[in-house]
């Protein structure tokens, strides 16, 4: 009722997932012709989770890093199962927990400044713990004998040279973003994307193996010299501008050889008229009238000259940047898992993630009744063959025992069967005496571990036939 | 595929065009399957797991196909277990004993062994014998190495027993006998054509049993009846103690996984401060192990412990123990809906305030609906609320859609204990053990809902004074003249003859029990615990 209703401007905001005709079909007409409607789209998940990648793990910024199985595990959870940047980020979160929950060393996952202040309070636990980290021990290899033994021996030596991999690992860290990038830049336009098409596809391959000997780059690197010259002059001023605003400080000459190439292939743009009469002169000599077989000698003669003939200065350069491009590559994009201490920094463990964020009760019930031995560490309960022991515990026995049954269970058969089993479990040596009391101690296992079963939801009651159960469940399970 | 279906949108296109479109999708689905090996290398049974606990099992072999049982199925695997490797074997049973002497067999041996012996018993269901023949025929062309060891074993098992079954035994066994031989001669070498004709009969095999299983809706038990077996029925007290008397199987394993499972207590606690919810699952009661967590780690906390397994839980009875005894709040709410946003309100003013709540058996009968799930789900996701739950049904994880999991926030912990499920199957209706006079908060209102009005009275006055007395162990009931007293106070009877006859109708519906004390008073008592009734009674003043 305020006098103000016909100025105040209304905005209504509907959340839609599906399609905006959902608005139309729920308004009626006379309203929605009214309405002024404009559609916003947010982006894609998957665009979500690429910014996350790039902002959170692509940055020299922190330290702490996922390595490769770790990774995977997570974005295959995105992608096959949930396409939920939420679960993504606590899988995120989980791992940065366990990381430090279950790394000693993990106090030196930090920034630089602070990592180097807290080797020089290491204790000597911590210094033994360095010492046993395998990245560590294949350093330890690779030196010099004298070395070796003050590596061994002296905490101090170890503090020393452990300031130092840090040093370098961040080094590596920052040069590796940067020159991932330029990677990205130029694979990113190859048709059927033989590395991927995405930064977090090409940071998963590099940080698998050495990328340089795959299949896929080889590919790449030949469909790379394949590209245009405006394509190519675009994605060298792309990797130009990365560099520039990257934090590595080595590549002021990577910077000057690029920009080398650029002001080269300017060059050859006042060249090229030149090159041009030598194609249309061939071309002309195939359209003068001949027979058959001089037909073919000039065919044959154009595709020998053609074999060996010089490659054009565009051919050149474009071969001398790919190839450049290649030992950038060989140089920085060296795997996490090569670098030493990179334990310190990187979470590889895959199945800890795994148990916690995709776990499978029913296969941890399935593995308990068919194989109490994964738990039970008794020797008696060692699988002989394909069936269990006869000493497993009462529910497995009973479990084992529904299975052989249709979709009805007669309970006093399934009593017997048990007592059968679990007489014979007990040996000849079960006492004559009081067999009646040791038939109704069987009877009440029976009939706990039958609740225990109607508990876990693999029977029910039945009032089809009378002391009948019902099973719930088909197969193994 | 989405390619394709552009396709049809514009019906004029050019061959060369949909050739084109046809290899990408082509192209896709090669990716597809690349991108599919990925995702089983990453998440797949094959990726590695470093826990050590060999649980690599295949979806297939969880989830099977229906097939079909023959009623002595059951006790021939008895038997079969009952023979322990090496011990002598009772003279009762009719089977080999060469069998222990035997190197390991498959499972697919154990089913094949399985249909011998029928023919060697006396079976009674005569009808089967003619259609297994055919099937072991089949099976055995099988397994390659093991056909002729087999061979020999039905010979040597036909000359044991039965006369009536022998003949056929004999057919059948001679029957076999010469496709299986046939069939050991040629087998080594043509290696490859032999596993793929395994494959196909596998196949054929696995739809024939598929349809078998499912054709007959006859229900193919003995008909055999608990009273026939003349076992005394046990009640709930007997089966308890009964039990205590028996030494639990395995102690010292059991104790050993629970040890190994109490060293992540720490972990668990660090885990809820940051904002996760913790829930449990495996084999095994998870009570006990939720016991030493909350006496370990949470003495000096607040904290709710909520036993899902009792059958008269509800989320309306947690909502209120929270309002009351942890917010210290007196009131009712309209919904549970207006409970949970007063206490959400309540933990955001006061940032002090914490509450751990252990739930046992999340997905129990009572809470597993999804209102209560829902609100659940809300009430975790509060900041200041820390839930860890344990899960036991087999389907549990059901209950939970995208949103209420991402509520709940879980971290799933697997700690499989093996230690029976005492208190969880002390409250379940088996079939077996006799029902005591106890009757469920339903099942008491939908009786008294059928008596009048002042038989509800009456019994509300019986059971408010009960109530009183309820912190009395040695109370022996409301004596007959009292009782009177107060109904007549209340105006809801004229006479001692009409409080007799109502008395003796609730009897007779085992709502109240008379005792006669050492002085001959004749003392009335509800035989229903104390929660129950007061939330009956609450229930009364509801309506």
């Amino acid at each position: 009722s305020s006098q103000h209703i016909r100025e105040l401007p209304l905005v209504l905001v509907f959340g839609i997932a599906t399609s905006p005709m959902v608005i139309h079909s729920l308004l009626p007409h006379s309203v929605s012709s009214l309405l002024c409607i404009e559609l916003f789209q947010s982006l894609s998940c998957k665009e979500h989770l690429s910014t996350i990648i790039d902002k959170v793990l692509l940055t020299a910024q922190f330290p702490f890093k996922l390595g490769e199985k770790v990774l995977q595990v997570l974005i295959n959870i995105f992608l096959y199962h949930d396409f939920s940047v939420q679960n993504f980020i606590k899988g995120f979160q989980l791992c940065i927990v366990e990381h430090f929950y279950s790394q000693p060393l993990s106090v030196l996952c930090c920034q630089l400044v602070d990592a180097k202040k807290r080797v020089n309070s290491l204790s000597h636990d911590q210094c033994e713990n360095i010492r046993r980290l395998p990245s560590f021990r294949r350093y330890v290899e690779s030196q010099v004998s004298e070395k070796q033994v003050a590596l061994l021996t002296a905490d101090s030596f170890v503090k020393e040279v452990t300031q130092k991999l840090l040093e370098d690992l961040h080094v590596y860290h920052e040069n590796y973003v940067s020159v991932l990038r330029c990677l990205h830049v130029f694979i990113s336009s190859l048709p059927k994307y033989p590395l991927g098409k995405q930064i977090r596809e090409l940071h998963c391959a590099c940080l698998e193996n050495r990328v340089w000997e795959t299949e896929e780059y080889e590919s790449s690197l030949q469909l790379a010299r394949m590209l245009n010259k405006s394509d190519l002059v675009t994605m060298l001023q792309q990797c130009v501008e990365i560099l520039v605003s990257s934090s590595g400080k080595e590549f002021d000459k990577t910077v000057g050889k690029l920009k080398e190439f650029l002001t080269q292939f300017q060059k050859l743009e006042a060249e090229a008229f030149q090159e041009q009469d030598v194609s249309i002169s061939s071309q002309k000599e195939l359209r003068k009238k001949t027979d058959l077989y001089h037909l073919q000698k000039t065919l044959l003669e154009l595709k020998e000259s053609r074999r060996s003939k010089k490659l054009t200065k565009f051919e050149t350069l474009r071969f001398e940047v790919v190839d450049y491009i290649d030992s950038l590559v060989r140089n920085y994009l060296v795997p996490a898992d090569h670098k030493t201490l990179h334990e310190i920094l990187y979470f590889n463990t895959a199945s800890v993630l795994r148990a916690h964020l995709n776990a499978a009760p029913r296969i941890a019930l399935h593995t308990a009744l068919n194989n109490p031995y994964c738990y039970l560490k008794n020797q008696a309960l060692k699988p002989d063959g394909g069936s269990i022991s006869n000493k497993a515990p009462d529910i497995c026995i009973v479990y084992k025992l529904h299975l052989e049954c249709g979709r009805l269970i007669n309970l006093v058969d399934w009593l017997e069967a048990f007592s059968t089993v679990v007489t014979a479990a007990e040996g000849p040596h079960a006492d004559a005496a009081s067999s009646d009391q040791v038939d109704d101690i069987i009877h009440a296992r029976f009939i706990r571990a039958v609740s225990e079963l109607e508990l876990l939801g693999f029977i029910k009651p039945s009032k089809q036939k009378t002391d009948h159960v019902a099973r719930l469940t088909w197969g193994g399970c | 595929g989405i390619k394709v279906q552009k396709d049809k949108a514009q019906p004029t296109v050019g061959v060369k065009r949909l050739v084109k479109k046809l290899e990408n999708v082509s192209d896709d689905e090669a990716k597809e399957i690349l991108e599919e090996n990925n995702y089983v290398a990453a998440l797949g049974i094959c990726a590695q797991d470093s826990v050590g606990n060999d649980s690599n099992v295949s979806g297939g072999e969880v989830y099977s196909f229906q097939t079909p049982k023959r009623s002595s199925k059951m006790a021939e695997l008895a038997s079969e277990l009952a023979r322990t490797p090496g011990q002598s074997v009772a003279p009762g049973h009719s089977k080999c004993p060469e069998k222990t002497a035997k190197t390991p067999q498959s499972s697919s041996m154990l089913l094949l062994l399985m249909h011998i012996f029928p023919l060697l018993l006396q079976s009674k269901k005569k009808e089967f014998v003619s259609t297994t023949p055919y099937r072991l025929r089949r099976r055995l062309t099988v397994p390659d190495p093991y056909v002729e060891s087999e061979s020999e074993y039905s010979a040597s098992c036909s000359e044991e027993d039965d006369e009536e079954n022998q003949k056929e035994v004999g057919t059948v066994l001679s029957g076999q006998k010469t496709p299986a031989k046939t069939n050991a001669a040629p087998a080594s070498p043509p290696r490859n054509t032999v596993a793929k004709k395994i494959k196909e009969d596998k196949m054929t095999n696995l739809m024939e049993e598929y349809f078998e299983a499912h054709s007959s809706s006859k229900v193919l038990t003995s008909d055999r009846t608990l009273q026939k077996l003349q076992k005394r029925r046990l009640n709930q007290q007997t089966l308890h103690d009964l039990l205590k008397k028996a030494p639990l199987a395995y102690a010292a394993e059991i104790e050993e996984l629970n040890q190994h499972h109490e060293l992540q207590f720490s972990k668990w606690m660090l885990q809820l401060h940051l904002g996760f919810n913790i829930v449990l699952y495996g084999l095994g009661s998870k009570r006990d192990l939720l016991e030493k967590f909350r006496t370990s780690m949470l003495q000096d906390c607040v904290h709710l412990v909520v036993n899902g397994y009792f059958p008269s839980i509800s989320v309306r009875s947690i909502l209120n123990s929270i309002t009351e005894e942890v917010l210290d709040h007196i009131g009712t709410f309209r919904s549970p809906l207006d409970q949970l946003e007063f206490i959400s309100k309540k933990f955001q003013e006061d940032s002090s305030l914490e509450l751990y709540v252990l739930i046992h058996n999340l997905d129990s009968q009572m809470l597993r609906g999804e209102r209560s799930q829902q609100i659940l789900a809300q009430l975790s996701s509060l900041p200041a609320i820390y839930l860890i739950a344990s899960i036991d049904h087999i389907n549990a994880p059901l209950m939970w859609d995208q949103a209420k999991l991402s509520l709940y926030n879980w971290l799933w912990y697997e700690t499989t204990t093996f230690s029976p499920y005492v208190e969880e199957t002390s409250y379940e209706n088996s079939l077996l053990v006799q029902q005591s006079g106890s009757l469920a908060l339903s099942s008491l209102t939908h009786v008294l809902r059928s008596l009048t009005l002042n038989a509800r009275g009456i019994f509300r006055l019986l059971a408010q004074d009960q109530l009183e007395n309820k912190d009395n162990p040695s109370y022996p009931g409301l004596s007959f003249q009292d009782f009177y007293q107060q109904c007549r106070e209340a105006f809801l009877v004229n006479s001692d003859l009409t409080l007799r006859a109502q008395l003796t109708e609730f009897r007779d519906h085992k709502l109240i029990r008379t005792k006669r004390g050492a002085d001959g008073v004749e003392y009335l008592l509800i035989p229903i615990d104390d929660s129950t009734l007061t939330d009956f009674l609450e229930k009364e003043d509801e309506d």
